[in-house]
């Protein structure tokens, strides 16, 4: 019964993390987007305190219960270890924890909080990891399949599904999550939640508190038979059943061994205070490795953004390119450079739901995978702020239109060498015509001449950083205007 | 009631409708008609071949056809219109539509040697000299299309080549073409004054070899006044003018160079000179209208064509002597005859009834994009007709919201952005239009390409900005 409240809760939790990555068209957030902003690690980068209250509270009650039912990552997990235990029965064994490793992992990921190395963080969240498997693997999916029924429905003249582009947002990105997808599921297929009660620094704190919690899976020493089956089917292999002993820190409360028991010997109930024996640690060199493990055919998958068709009758269009920017460009709402590299735990949200492409995961190595801005796909439209409403680390906080309108998140350069109004002499002013604050001006290119061609020229106190300039730019492959970031946003 | 007939079906059964009343009406009359047969698909009514509307022309006393055959548009053998493409025309097709129009009665027939790349004077002069030469009237141009034809050597080298083309040996209709348009009154002059072709030509009028002479004309208004006020030195014949039922009060909304033809045809009236119609049908645009304007047309004559009030209405008009169809198809030929065959005049209630239409129509104003892409390619690479005809399917499917709320807007407006990517590619879009202006001196229909493109673009930038 236990076991199947939380298998049901599991699957709502997983497919409503994973909608939130999915959905494109920004319906799902208003519904799921709580979802997102209960996950531990973004919850406390956020400073939320409602949700981390809440969560060590449930911890305290009910032990891990948060690994087991909401984090995605953990989720994912169990769903491969089920497909082992399918191949092999009864396949886990006791083992001593590595608390050596786990707290030095929980330490590398307190010091990179605290210096700001927004790449490591990212790669150690268990539910950002969940993200970029999702938005690097299925959302690619759910999306060809929108756009197969984007074409019957353009056949039968609707107008309910639109096509919309895949593309490769970063190769590293891709690559990570091929990884870590890789690695996991070659993991929990073979021991469980060796991850979570290894690497994962939100395990670790949450096993630290669990050992506390109120209700625990507890053996009725007087009825078990010292059969040994709890351990055999503990995917957290904290069962010691010959000590009839159970590391709290590592149980995720998934109920697995309370209905394995032949002898009702186990149960999850109000355990009574008492002082906990902590097993002599012993090395086991067969299961780690995790970090080695490689799984380089994931990045094979390759996702290749749609080529337009060219008829004969267009010319035909050069991709643009991605300028050199001294400063990269980060959304509204996050503040600045700094603000998004501390709080971002690099999840991809943003990502997935941006519907301008604008949006993209860092190459960066301080901000890897973390968010940041490019327009050669597009630029961030005023009426869009859908990455500031899915944020759930607080790293792009929310804003609303009028907000953003007013957020100098960089400034328009002009390229004199790259304008079509000198180099094809031709009259121009697109980057003008489309500023939505009236930051460009088109000027005379020889003052002394009234009819000489005109040029645009940018009010650095006015411009926004929007990239409709850059992206709409005539010139090819390169922009005659492009955005460069600033280090710190202004409200202008 | 649910009317779901198709237009070809229910032209035959207003051919029908027409056939039988006629004949009733004729005393007498052996009637070749079809008796209605009870097979939906067999009863047609064949179109009378004795009931064409005529009109009197004032000074010769001539019988013209109310339906004139303009032959512009010749079909090529790859099955368009000669005036698109590079096709060759359908020489057999040209004869078969010639013949079936003649023996309907129409007589007259209008072409130039600059229509369908200077190759209809011929095409029409091989059709018509089948015919006796008493059965029809040809009418062709001086045409102004290229400064080299300006001189006076060159213009009566291409006059004389009209006979030539045309097999005949007096021109009953002879037009100076399109005065009014490109330079105004300046290029007025320099085309048919100074060369002395103007005097040339009233000159061969007096010698019997034109019949009548006249002038076409499109554009600068100041042009049309000045040859209407040298009327007693000149004394035109006829004069060809746009008529239609926007035109009528709407032109200048249409085409800001143009006159309304409520003025232009007044001008001819109050002295005398007959009209004769181009464009009844806007190119197209009165046939091909928005859904609202076809429910409203349909409501009121539910067994006629949208095409045909724009023919009835040009030729209730009574000093118009003819009034011409570019006709490509045999359909489009068939569809005419039937509305001239005989003419059934509007009622002045019904001419209201189309203003009020135009003024309607008037406030979702498509782009008159004909498709003929000769702007493309876009050296930026712009989908520039996908653009236009996408706009005005949107206005036509009732899908450019004027409010910003509400259902409506909101299936309007994804319609509009959804259908916009679907049918021109993002980088493709009227967003990347710079402006540089080398599409519009291409354009036939003088559309500022650019302008509607900001247009366009502004409004997608609305609907965009405004979600529901």
């Amino acid at each position: 019964m236990l076991r199947n409240i939380r298998r049901a809760l599991a699957v709502f939790s997983i497919i409503a993390v994973t909608a939130l990555f999915l959905d494109f068209t920004g319906t799902v957030h208003a519904w799921l987007g709580w979802m997102a902003k209960i996950q531990f690690l973004p919850a406390l980068l956020a400073l939320n305190v409602g949700v981390i209250a809440a969560l060590v509270v449930l911890t305290l009650l009910f032990g891990r219960l948060y690994c087991s039912v909401i984090c995605p990552l953990g989720i994912m997990q169990d769903g491969f270890a089920w497909f082992g235990k399918k191949a092999k029965r009864n396949r886990y064994r006791y083992s001593p924890a590595k608390n050596v490793l786990r707290y030095s992992m929980l330490g590398v990921m307190v010091v990179a909080i605290v210096l700001g190395i927004g790449s490591l963080v990212a790669l150690l969240a268990p539910y950002s990891a969940y993200g970029r498997i999702a938005g690097s693997f299925l959302s690619p999916l759910w999306m060809w399949g929108n756009n197969l029924l984007a074409k019957w429905a353009e056949h039968r003249g609707s107008y309910d599904f639109y096509t919309v582009d895949v593309w490769l947002k970063g190769w590293v990105t891709l690559i990570v999550a091929g990884i870590t997808l890789v690695a996991l599921a070659v993991l929990a297929w073979r021991n469980g939640r060796t991850y979570c009660n290894t690497i994962c620094p939100v395990g670790t704190v949450l096993g630290f508190l669990s050992r506390f919690s109120l209700f625990k899976i507890v053996i009725d020493t007087s009825r078990c038979n010292g059969c040994g089956l709890c351990a055999r089917n503990c995917k957290s292999a904290c069962i010691d059943s010959k000590a009839h002993a159970v590391d709290y820190s590592r149980c995720v409360a998934c109920m697995d061994c309370v209905g394995k028991c032949h002898q009702d010997a186990i149960s999850f109930r109000l355990a009574k205070f008492r002082k906990e024996k902590t097993p002599a640690p012993a090395p086991d060199p067969s299961r780690r490795n995790f970090v080695a493990a490689a799984a380089g055919v994931a990045g094979a998958m390759a996702l290749k953004a749609e080529e337009k068709v060219v008829d004969g009758g267009l010319a035909v269009i050069e991709e643009k390119k991605i300028p050199l920017r001294r400063t990269r460009i980060v959304p509204p709402g996050a503040r600045g450079l700094r603000h998004l590299s501390s709080h971002c735990t690099a999840c991809q949200l943003c990502v997935s739901v941006c519907p301008n492409e604008v949006l993209r995961p860092s190459t960066d190595l301080l901000t890897l995978m973390q968010p940041e801005s490019s327009y050669e796909r597009g630029y961030c439209r005023p009426e869009c702020t859908r990455c500031s409403d899915v944020c759930p680390a607080g790293a792009i906080l929310p804003i609303d239109r009028a907000d953003k309108s007013s957020i100098q998140i960089g400034h328009a350069v002009w390229i004199r060498e790259n304008c079509v109004v000198l180099t094809d002499g031709v009259s121009c002013g697109n980057c003008a015509r489309h500023c939505s604050v009236g930051a460009i001006r088109m000027v005379k290119s020889d003052p002394s001449n009234p009819g000489s061609p005109r040029i645009p020229v940018v009010n650095e106190e006015r411009c926004i950083g929007c990239g409709a300039c850059e992206n709409l730019c005539p010139a090819r492959p390169f922009s005659a205007i492009y955005v460069e970031g600033h280090e710190t946003h202004r409200i202008i | 009631m649910k009317q779901n007939i198709s237009r070809r079906d229910f032209l035959r059964r207003l051919g029908l409708g027409t056939a039988a009343l006629t004949g009733a009406a004729l005393v007498g009359c052996d009637s070749k008609k079809n008796p209605v047969t009870g097979e939906p698909t067999v009863a047609l009514g064949e179109i009378p071949t004795d009931q064409m509307t005529y009109r009197t022309n004032p000074k010769t006393g001539e019988k013209v056809s109310l339906l004139g055959y303009g032959c512009m548009r010749w079909p090529t053998l790859g099955g368009g219109s000669a005036r698109d493409g590079a096709d060759e025309i359908d020489q057999q097709m040209v004869n078969r539509l010639v013949d079936t129009a003649i023996a309907h009665g129409v007589n007259y027939f209008d072409t130039s040697p600059a229509y369908c790349k200077g190759l209809s004077e011929r095409a029409t002069g091989i059709a018509l000299s089948r015919h006796p030469r008493d059965s029809y009237f040809v009418a062709t141009k001086l045409s102004n299309f290229a400064q080299s034809t300006w001189s006076r050597e060159a213009s009566m080298a291409m006059y004389r080549n009209s006979f030539k083309e045309l097999q005949v040996d007096h021109i009953d209709y002879m037009l100076l073409h399109a005065v009014g348009m490109g330079g105004g009154m300046d290029e007025f002059e320099k085309r048919y004054i100074d060369n002395g072709m103007l005097d040339f030509l009233v000159a061969e009028r007096e010698a019997g070899r034109i019949g009548n002479l006249g002038f076409s004309y499109h554009g600068d208004v100041k042009v049309f006044d000045y040859l209407l006020s040298q009327h007693d030195k000149y004394k035109w014949d006829f004069v060809q003018i746009q008529l239609n039922w926007v035109d009528w009060k709407h032109a200048k909304e249409v085409n800001p160079r143009n006159t309304d033809a409520e003025y232009l045809y007044g001008e001819l009236a109050s002295r005398g000179i007959p009209a004769i119609i181009m464009e009844p049908l806007l190119g197209g645009r009165l046939s091909k209208v928005p859904d609202h304007i076809v429910e409203r047309l349909k409501e009121a004559e539910p067994q006629r064509s949208v095409a045909s009030w724009a023919f009835r209405y040009a030729g209730t008009h009574p000093d118009v002597l003819t009034v011409l169809s570019g006709m490509t198809y045999m359909e489009h030929l068939e569809d005419n005859l039937r509305s001239f065959c005989p003419l059934k005049p509007l009622t002045a209630e019904e001419m209201e009834f189309l203003y009020a239409t135009a003024d309607l129509m008037m406030e979702y104003p498509t782009i008159p994009c004909n498709d003929c892409k000769y702007c493309m390619p876009c050296p930026y690479g712009l989908d520039i007709p996908a653009i236009l005809l996408h706009y005005n399917k949107c206005v036509n499917e009732g899908n450019v919201p004027e409010t910003s709320e509400g259902e409506e807007y909101r299936r309007a407006r994804q319609a509009f952005l959804v259908g916009y990517d679907r049918s021109v590619p993002k980088l493709r879009q009227a967003s990347h239009c710079i402006g540089c202006n080398q599409c519009a001196p291409h354009c036939p229909q003088q559309i500022d390409i650019p302008r509607q493109l900001r247009r366009i673009d502004r409004f997608v930038e609305k609907l965009k900005q405004n979600p529901a």
